[in-house]
C-alpha cells in the first residue's frame, strides 16, 4: 500500500505555458492524473488541446513550465517516458505502401519489441483486421484505418494513451467498436487522455472532465458529478459566446 | 535502442517503401538521363576538351537526380503524419536522419547504376578506366550530396515552396562537393597522376566528414514541433 502512495503519477502537468510567437496556446495549465483515471478534454477549436497532448507526448517542448510521465521528464526525451506512451491522432500515423503487418512491425521494431511478430499478430486479431493484415493500408477505410491507429499505439504496450479526436470521420459502427476498445482499456487500468468534440461521449467514457478554452483549463471536473443532459448548457456558458 | 539499430529500421522502411512505390528512383534516373542526352548533343565530346564535358555531365546528371530523391525522402513522413509517429519512439532523433540519409544514399547509388554506363555509351568516355579511384569518387561525393540533400528535406518538408526551396539550398551548399567530385572525375578520365588531384579525395572527405557532423548536432531541433 505505502508503494502504491509513493508511485509518482502518471501524468503530471505544472505551470505549462506555450507560445507561438505571439499566440499563448496553453496558459498555465497544471494536471495531476493517476493511473487508471480517463480524462476527457473539451475545448472549442484553437483552445490549445493538441499542443498540450503534443507537449504530454514529447512532441512539443512547453516555454515554461514541465510535464512528467510516471515521474520522467518527457521535454528531456526521455527514453522511457517515451515507451510509456501511445499517441492516437485523427492521423493514422501510417504508411500507405506498407501492409498493416509491416506498419506495425515497422513500429514494434523501432521501441525494441519482444517478438514483434507475434506481438503485431495478437494486435491484429484484437482490433479485427487479421484477415487483411497482409493487404496495403491505402485500400483500408477510415474506420479500419482507425483501428490500425489503435494496435500502432498499443504495439509497445504503453501505460498512457492519448487520443486527440480519435473518432473523427469515424461512420456508427467504427466508431462503437471504438468506444468498446477504450471502455477495455480503462478497465485494464491504462491512463487515458482523450480530446474529443462529443459531449456525451467524452462524458460518458471518461473518469475526470476539463474544459479547456484559450490555453487554461476553465472546468476540472470528476466525469461522474456531471449532468449528461445539462453538461451542454454549461460547456457553452463556460465557453461562451465568442467563439461561435 | 541503439542508435545504428533504430537507423537500419528507418533504412529499411524507407527502402520498403521505395520498392514498393518505385516513385524516386524511376522518376530521378528518367531525369537523369535526359540530362546526359541533353549534355550529350549539346557539346561536342570528340572535342579535346570532351573528357571534361563529361566528368561535369555525369555530376550534373546525379545532381539533378539527387535533388529529386531527397525532395521526396521526408514526403513519405508527411503523409499521415508519420513523422510525428517515428518522433515518438525512444530513439535517438538524429537515428532518424541518419536511417533517412542511408536510404536515400543506397537509392542515389542505385540510380548511379544506371547514369554511370549509360554516360559511358552517350559521352563516348570510359569514366570507369581507373574503376576503384572513380567507385571511390562516386561514393564520396555521393555521401556528401545525400547528406546535405537530406537535411534539407527534414527542414522544408512542411514549406509549401520545398519543390523549390530544397534545390535552392542544396545547390550552394553542395557546391564544393561537386567541384571536388568533377575535378576527381576529370583527372580520372584524363589520365593525370593521383598526386595531382589527391587534394580534391581530401577536401572531399573533410566536406563529407563536416556534411554529417553538423546534421547531427542540429537534427533533434529541426524536427521539433
Amino acid at each position: 500500500m505505502e508503494q502504491a502512495n509513493s508511485a509518482p503519477p502518471a501524468v503530471e502537468i505544472v505551470s505549462v505555458v506555450k507560445r507561438f510567437g505571439y499566440l499563448t496556446a496553453v496558459d498555465g495549465v497544471s494536471l495531476t492524473l493517476e493511473k487508471g483515471e480517463f480524462l476527457t478534454i473539451f475545448g472549442p477549436n484553437g483552445a490549445g488541446k493538441t499542443t498540450l497532448i503534443k507537449i504530454m507526448a514529447g512532441l512539443t517542448n512547453p516555454s515554461s513550465g514541465s510535464a512528467r510521465i510516471n515521474g520522467r521528464p518527457v521535454q528531456d526525451h526521455d527514453d522511457e517516458a517515451r515507451r510509456d506512451i501511445g499517441l492516437i491522432s485523427h492521423q493514422t500515423f501510417t504508411y500507405g505502401q506498407l501492409t498493416a503487418m509491416e506498419n506495425l512491425l515497422f513500429f514494434a521494431r523501432l521501441y525494441g519489441v519482444e517478438e514483434p511478430s507475434a506481438r503485431c499478430q495478437g494486435l491484429l486479431e484484437e482490433v479485427g483486421l487479421s484477415k487483411r493484415s497482409h493487404e496495403p493500408v491505402r485500400s483500408f477505410s477510415r474506420g479500419m484505418l482507425q483501428r490500425l491507429s489503435i494496435a500502432r499505439a498499443l504495439v509497445h504496450d504503453p501505460s498512457i494513451l492519448l487520443l486527440d479526436e480519435p473518432f473523427t470521420g469515424l461512420d456508427q459502427h467504427a466508431a462503437e467498436t471504438l468506444k468498446r476498445q477504450l471502455r477495455r482499456l480503462k478497465d485494464e487500468r491504462r491512463t487515458l487522455v482523450m480530446i474529443t468534440h462529443n459531449l456525451e461521449q467524452g462524458v460518458a467514457l471518461g473518469t475526470r472532465v476539463v474544459l479547456q478554452v484559450a490555453g487554461k483549463f476553465v472546468l476540472d471536473t470528476p466525469a461522474e458529478s456531471i449532468d449528461p443532459v445539462q453538461f451542454g448548457k454549461v460547456y457553452f456558458e463556460k465557453v461562451g459566446q465568442e467563439h461561435y | 535502442m541503439g542508435f545504428i539499430e533504430s537507423a537500419l529500421i528507418i533504412a529499411k522502411k524507407d527502402l520498403a517503401l521505395e520498392i514498393r512505390g518505385k516513385e524516386i528512383v524511376t522518376t530521378s534516373v528518367f531525369f537523369a538521363l535526359l540530362t546526359i542526352l541533353v549534355f550529350g548533343f549539346a557539346f561536342d565530346l570528340a572535342h579535346s576538351q570532351g573528357h571534361q564535358f563529361a566528368a561535369g555531365g555525369l555530376w550534373v546528371a546525379i545532381l539533378f537526380s539527387g535533388a529529386l530523391t531527397m525532395n521526396r525522402s521526408f514526403l513519405y513522413e508527411k503523409d499521415n503524419d508519420c513523422l510525428s509517429a517515428i518522433l515518438l519512439a525512444p530513439v535517438d532523433r538524429s537515428s532518424i536522419y541518419f536511417g533517412k540519409m542511408a536510404a536515400n544514399f543506397t537509392l542515389m547509388l542505385a540510380a548511379e547504376a544506371f547514369i554511370v554506363p549509360v554516360s559511358i555509351v552517350i559521352f563516348n568516355v570510359n569514366l570507369m578506366e581507373r574503376f576503384w579511384l572513380q567507385v571511390a569518387a562516386l561514393l564520396l561525393g555521393t555521401l556528401g550530396f545525400t547528406a546535405v540533400g537530406t537535411l534539407v528535406a527534414a527542414m522544408s518538408v512542411n514549406l509549401r515552396v520545398r519543390e523549390m526551396l530544397g534545390p535552392l539550398l542544396t545547390l550552394p551548399v553542395v557546391a564544393p562537393v561537386l567541384i571536388a567530385s568533377v575535378e576527381i572525375s576529370t583527372g580520372l578520365i584524363r589520365g593525370d597522376e593521383l598526386d595531382q588531384f589527391i587534394v580534391w579525395y581530401q577536401a572531399l572527405v573533410a566536406f563529407d566528414v563536416i556534411y554529417l557532423v553538423v546534421p547531427w548536432l542540429v537534427f533533434e531541433k529541426l524536427v521539433e514541433q
